[in-house]
């Protein structure tokens, strides 16, 4: 009863570009209005690199290479393990906001509405796979002001790094926002999600595996 | 303005056509069932709403009201039933249904980290206006739920009747000419809720179907055309608030006395009245009218009696509500004391 919208009846796929772009605007949104959560979810990988690399890095430096290492091989040494923690620390985001859209009745009202079905999550996801993309950025940045270096990998090496990193952002974020769907409020959401951070810590993300004792190493592996 | 409105106001022969064939119903359902396990939620109910009518449907917590509304928004589906809303086919066809309606739920359904302006516009990107018209709807729905001095805060610092009015008013864009409202005035302060009931009018004014569940007797009384009784998972009853009220004893004036000798005196007197001895009162049968109560009071003085205290019963729709729902009969509750 109501007459078509637009002018020419658009296609389904320009409709799902167009609905989950207006779902990632309002979560960049989000982001842009309380930058402090994201901030807040940063501080965990900072503080830890600062933390390692500062206070615990000149013990942890003698063990790797077989010894004679210095502070700053052993911050080419953690840092790849710190931005996998960063991705992990900045999906939670992506599970609480999640779990806030579900409790709060705002999903419903979109599922009433004649839009792409799939754009609220696709709109999460994709909005929280930026925020990691900056997230990683300072963390970067960070990491070589206190004298992170490539040393010896190529362009096409760096560029398959951030392959990687992007389809690993791409997979957790979706585990993320699986728990923010499965968890009952945004504070449960959060806490199902903390594991991610935890993770890198108990993998050789900051000792080299052979000073983890023999029992653990598989876990760690 | 919406297209079809344009569209009517140019050319009134095209717009009687259209209503004569849509002007039979926004909403039917016949035998709509849902059960959660072996609990019936809805026991085949039907329902039918006219276009550019207020439905409401009536009933205690529990009732089934909000799956009902559920099940007719399209957010989940119906165990049992041939359901239509706007003309489509709620199970062939939920993305036409869609477009057509438009629901403002239970729960607020706003987005609490933005601000009223930034709800606003996202839901005309969701409607997909252009830039220029969601601009325009925005602007203009803010005004109209006197919502422009706030439209820039986080809708998080609103008020519980300003977030009800900003749900609303993002019900609207997009122009729906069928709406479900869920409890609408639930949790409202008195002014809130007068301020939603004039908005609800004002909507009905404009052609808009409305479909509104509520707890409350009076809301169903002051803006429905049809009210259903939904008790069980089943229609108890269904009609408007006059046929309603018809369906249960009509009203009194009650005349309480403190002393009993006055008591006898005016019970003899009187005559044909109901006598309740042991609260020392009398009911005469009344319509509660102004012309019935001056009859009634020009009667007791001529015949000397004065009562310590009178009180008019009307029936309404609570009478309604509890005979219905309970079963047990009407509450004897005096609702307006003339002293």
């Amino acid at each position: 009863m109501s007459a078509p919208l637009a002018p020419a009846r658009p296609t389904r796929i320009s409709l799902a570009v167009r609905d989950s772009s207006t779902m990632l605007r309002r979560n960049l949104l989000h982001v842009r209005r309380y930058p402090s959560m994201t901030l807040n979810l940063l501080l965990t990988p900072i503080m830890l690199l600062l933390l390692f690399v500062y206070v615990f890095g000149g013990v942890m430096s003698a063990g790797i290479g077989g010894g004679g290492a210095d502070r700053s091989d052993y911050i080419a040494y953690l840092v790849p393990g710190l931005l996998l923690m960063t991705i992990g620390s900045t999906v939670i985001g992506a599970a609480i906001s999640v779990s806030i859209d579900m409790t709060e009745g705002l999903i419903a009202r979109f599922r009433t509405m004649a839009v792409y079905r799939g754009s609220v999550l696709v709109g999460h996801v994709v909005g929280s796979a930026v925020q990691v993309l900056a997230s990683l950025v300072l963390v970067g940045a960070i990491a070589v002001a206190i004298g992170f270096r490539s040393t010896d990998a190529t362009a096409l090496e760096w560029l398959a790094a951030f392959g990687l990193i992007a389809l690993f952002t791409l997979a957790l974020t979706w585990i993320a926002v699986g728990m923010g769907m499965a968890s009952s409020n945004p504070e449960a959401a959060g806490n199902m999600a903390t594991p991610l951070i935890l993770l890198p810590l108990i993998s050789s993300a900051f000792v080299p595996i052979d000073a983890i004792p023999g029992w653990f190493q598989p876990i760690a592996e | 303005m919406h297209p079809e409105t344009a569209l009517n106001a140019r050319c009134p022969n095209l717009c009687a056509m259209t209503t004569t064939t849509s002007r039979s119903l926004a909403i039917a359902a016949k035998g709509l069932a849902k059960a959660y396990g072996d609990k019936t939620v809805l026991d085949g109910i039907d329902l039918a709403v006219p276009t550019g009518t207020v439905f409401s449907l009536l009933g205690p917590n529990g009732a089934g009201k909000t799956t009902a509304v559920k099940i007719l928004s399209t957010l989940i589906r119906a165990d049992a039933g041939e359901l239509h809303v706007g003309g489509h086919d709620l199970a062939a066809d939920p993305q036409a249904v869609r477009a057509a309606i438009g629901v403002t739920g239970q729960f607020s359904a706003v987005d609490g980290l933005i601000t009223g302006e930034e709800n606003m516009l996202l839901m005309a990107d969701l409607h997909h206006l252009s830039r220029g018209e969601g601009r325009r709807t925005a602007v203009e729905l803010l005004e109209r739920f006197d919502l422009t001095e706030a439209a820039k805060k986080p809708v998080s610092t609103y008020s519980g009747g300003m977030k009800r009015r900003l749900d609303l008013a993002m019900t609207l864009v997009g122009n729906p000419r069928i709406i479900f409202l869920d409890e609408p005035t639930t949790g409202l302060d008195p002014r809130s809720r007068h301020n939603m009931w004039q908005i609800i009018r004002e909507l009905v004014s404009d052609g808009v179907t409305v479909f509104l569940t509520t707890q409350y007797l009076e809301e169903a009384d002051e803006l429905a055309d049809r009210i259903a009784v939904l008790n069980d998972g089943k229609i108890a009853a269904e009609g408007s608030a006059g046929e309603l009220k018809r369906l249960i004893p009509g009203g009194h004036v009650r005349l309480r006395f403190t002393d009993p000798a006055a008591y006898q005196s005016a019970a003899v007197a009187l005559r044909e009245v109901t006598r309740d001895d042991e609260a020392l009162a009398l009911q005469i049968p009344s319509d509660g009218s102004q012309r019935e109560l001056r009859a009634i009071l020009d009667w007791l003085d001529s015949a000397g009696i004065e009562a310590d205290e009178l009180t008019v019963h009307t029936p309404d729709l609570d009478d309604v509500f509890f005979a219905l729902t309970d079963g047990a009969g009407v509450p004897d509750q005096p609702k307006e004391t003339v002293r």
